[in-house]
């Protein structure tokens, strides 16, 4: 039976706050970007229109490219650790009692920790002379070093990163994992699985959503990148870990080249914003590839 | 295939002092190889409690579990074993329909054509056939629960088949197919099958014997005939029955039984104690009599409900309220009206402290 809604257009009005609200918070200020991004501004006066000259500018800049692979390799090497390694900590985490809040608590410490402190500590942390990491690697006759070594001011930024946000992965697979109810392990038991056969046919299918938010987050995040490297390293040695925001900072506030600066914004936004749709989508599908290929749940 | 012999007592405390304290209290059960059964009693009368501590994913706090006089009490449920049906479908979201149904047998590393067959045939006893390569995350409830009900009888060599309340989640017209499809695949494949359920027609239908239990006791273990007829325990006369056994406060006072102010002689060939006891009457057996019948109580009638196949009237006599089921044809009293009711007979069993008196 067909029959036709009635269509009622008062509901635009209930919508209206949220489009104000988002407006003022989100539009606006992007506008602002995309202005800077295709004019020449030298004062509110004067002013030209530059069209996509300076995106021509920013696509051909080599230091960018480098610092986009950058920042594409550290992404990634915090997903492949962090991921693996926060439903390792899950898994172990004791589900009940005392025992559980305990370790709740001490795993969830580090997210409570402000970034610039992060930094500081990782900073103090790794140094040769007073810096407990620092000097005992020295002792055990590494050559290591934070500030003269880019692959150890790398190495030092993606494990302080690791150490930083791995608990909120480890904490939302916790959740994911405690939501299982337990007539399936149950069952698994009846049926005579093996221990990775419950992990791979129940617990990580069932904590498929929280690591969707997992992986999201984390991305997002290890993307844009700032205060603890800024803190830590300031970018260096060299360019060893200038990841794209602080690129973007100097070009924006050391420098004041603001063309540019906000030509590449909207190109950085654009590239976290496709990313973020590839890894959705992937995920989403990814175990439930069944033959129909018509799976929207 | 195994006989089950349980002598065992569960308690989910640490030190258990009374028998409140008991989720199971101390029990004697042999299960028959081959047998159907049903555990029937309401929520929180130990039967999940002993279904999980015969499939092995509970250890009782004391006593032994034995199959075939082995002593099984330690060994975990793969070891024994043993399929388990849930109350609500567990089923591999990631895998299909076919490999589901496949999994236990996987796990047990049984050939893969062996598996295939096997897969097959219970799918089509199940009627599950048409969906065997789709993806069982995408099914209903009931598909999902002939699923986790195809893993339990997958395997054809299992000591014994245990379903928890499994048609929780079923429409009530599949109810039906499935309660008989289940009875069907017992004559077929004769394994033995023990069926959890607060419902007294799937119980009484489905099994050969019925173990009724309540708070943690089993009060009487016997066919659904036995049940009816001679209630072991008040309870069985309560819970047995659309409605209940009627139960009337007697005394026997030097040969002479009173129930309610009124004097009857002692049933022949019985040899009820002196002292305090209860009378039990089926409202099925319950007789419209003459006024001056020797074995009537007299009652006014307070309802008379039209039930279709038959009619249902309660009668008060004193502070007693008395049920009886009378067939549509005979002429059934108006409310109001004061009738007798034939209270003693062969169907009347006597009870003292809650037991039945032989």
């Amino acid at each position: 039976m067909i029959t036709t809604k009635p269509v009622n257009q008062k509901a635009w009005w209930l919508v209206l706050p949220v489009v104000i609200c988002v407006a003022f918070s989100a539009v606006l200020p992007l506008m602002t970007v995309v202005n800077y991004s295709l004019q020449d501004i030298f004062s509110p006066e004067r002013r030209v229109f530059v069209g996509t000259e300076w995106f021509a500018l920013v696509m051909r800049d080599e230091e960018l490219h480098a610092a986009l692979w950058r920042q594409l390799t550290f992404s990634l090497a915090v997903l492949t650790v962090e991921i693996p390694l926060g439903i390792m900590l899950a898994l172990a985490m004791p589900a009940k009692g005392w025992k559980s809040s305990a370790v709740l608590v001490v795993v969830a410490l580090s997210l409570l920790i402000p970034w610039n402190v992060v930094g500081t500590i990782w900073q103090i942390f790794g140094r040769t002379d007073i810096g407990l990491l620092g000097a005992m690697l020295q002792e055990m006759g590494y050559d290591y070093s934070y500030t003269g070594n880019g692959t150890h001011a790398w190495l030092t930024v993606l494990t302080m990163d690791v150490w930083h946000w791995t608990p909120l992965v480890a904490l939302l697979c916790f959740a994911g994992l405690r939501s299982i109810p337990d007539a399936y392990y149950q069952a698994a038991r009846i049926d005579g699985a093996s221990k990775f056969a419950v992990f791979r046919y129940i617990q990580l299918p069932k904590m498929r959503g929280v690591l969707m938010i997992a992986v999201l987050l984390r991305f997002m995040d290890s993307f844009m990148i700032y205060t603890e490297p800024f803190v830590l390293t300031g970018g260096g040695p060299g360019n060893a870990t200038t990841f794209l925001s602080q690129y973007l900072t100097q070009k924006a506030v050391g420098q004041f080249d603001l063309g540019p600066a906000a030509a590449f914004s909207l190109i950085y936004f654009l590239i976290i914003l496709l990313l973020c749709f590839i890894l959705y989508n992937w995920m989403q599908r990814v175990g439930t590839d069944s033959k129909e290929g018509s799976d929207h749940e | 295939m195994a006989r089950i012999d349980l002598d065992i007592a569960h308690s989910y405390r640490a030190n258990p002092q009374q028998d409140e304290d008991y989720a199971l209290l101390p029990l004697k059960m042999s299960f028959a190889d081959g047998g159907a059964y049903a555990l029937l009693g309401p929520s929180g009368c130990g039967k999940t409690t002993m279904l999980n501590i015969m499939s092995g994913l509970l250890a009782p706090s004391s006593g032994t579990v034995k199959f075939d006089d082995i002593d099984v009490t330690q060994l975990s449920p793969q070891q024994r074993n043993i399929a388990q049906v849930f109350q609500f479908p567990v089923i591999y979201d990631t895998m299909t329909v076919a490999d589901n149904l496949a999994f236990p047998l996987r796990n047990r590393k049984m050939p893969e054509d062996q598996i295939k067959k096997r897969v097959g045939e219970v799918a089509e006893m199940l009627e599950l056939s048409g969906q065997l390569d789709q993806r069982a995350a995408n099914l209903a409830a009931d598909a999902k629960q002939k699923i986790s009900l195809g893993r339990g009888l997958v395997r054809p060599d299992v000591s014994a088949v245990l379903f928890d309340e499994p048609l929780t989640v079923i429409d009530p017209h599949l109810k039906w197919q499935l309660r008989r499809k289940l009875k069907q695949i017992h004559h077929e494949l004769k394994l033995t099958l023990i069926y959890v359920t607060h419902d007294q027609v799937e119980a009484l239908t489905f099994a050969d014997q019925v173990m009724v239990m309540t708070r943690g006791r089993s009060v009487q273990v016997g066919s659904a005939d036995a049940l009816f007829e001679r209630p072991q325990h008040t309870f069985v006369g309560h819970f047995i029955g659309s409605p209940g056994m009627n139960f009337l406060p007697a005394q026997v006072d030097d040969q002479t039984l009173v129930v309610a102010g009124h004097k009857f002689g002692l049933p022949p060939g019985s040899a009820l104690p002196e002292g305090e006891l209860k009378l039990g009457i089926r409202p099925e057996y319950v007789t419209l009599t003459a006024a001056d019948d020797r074995t009537a109580l007299p009652v006014n009638i307070t309802q008379a409900l039209d039930i279709g196949t038959h009619v249902l009237l309660t009668g008060q006599c004193g502070d007693l309220a008395i049920k009886a089921r009378l067939s549509p044809d005979q002429h059934a009293p108006a409310c109001g009206d004061t009738v007798w009711f034939g209270v003693l007979g062969s169907h009347t069993c006597f009870y003292k402290n809650e037991e039945l008196l032989p």
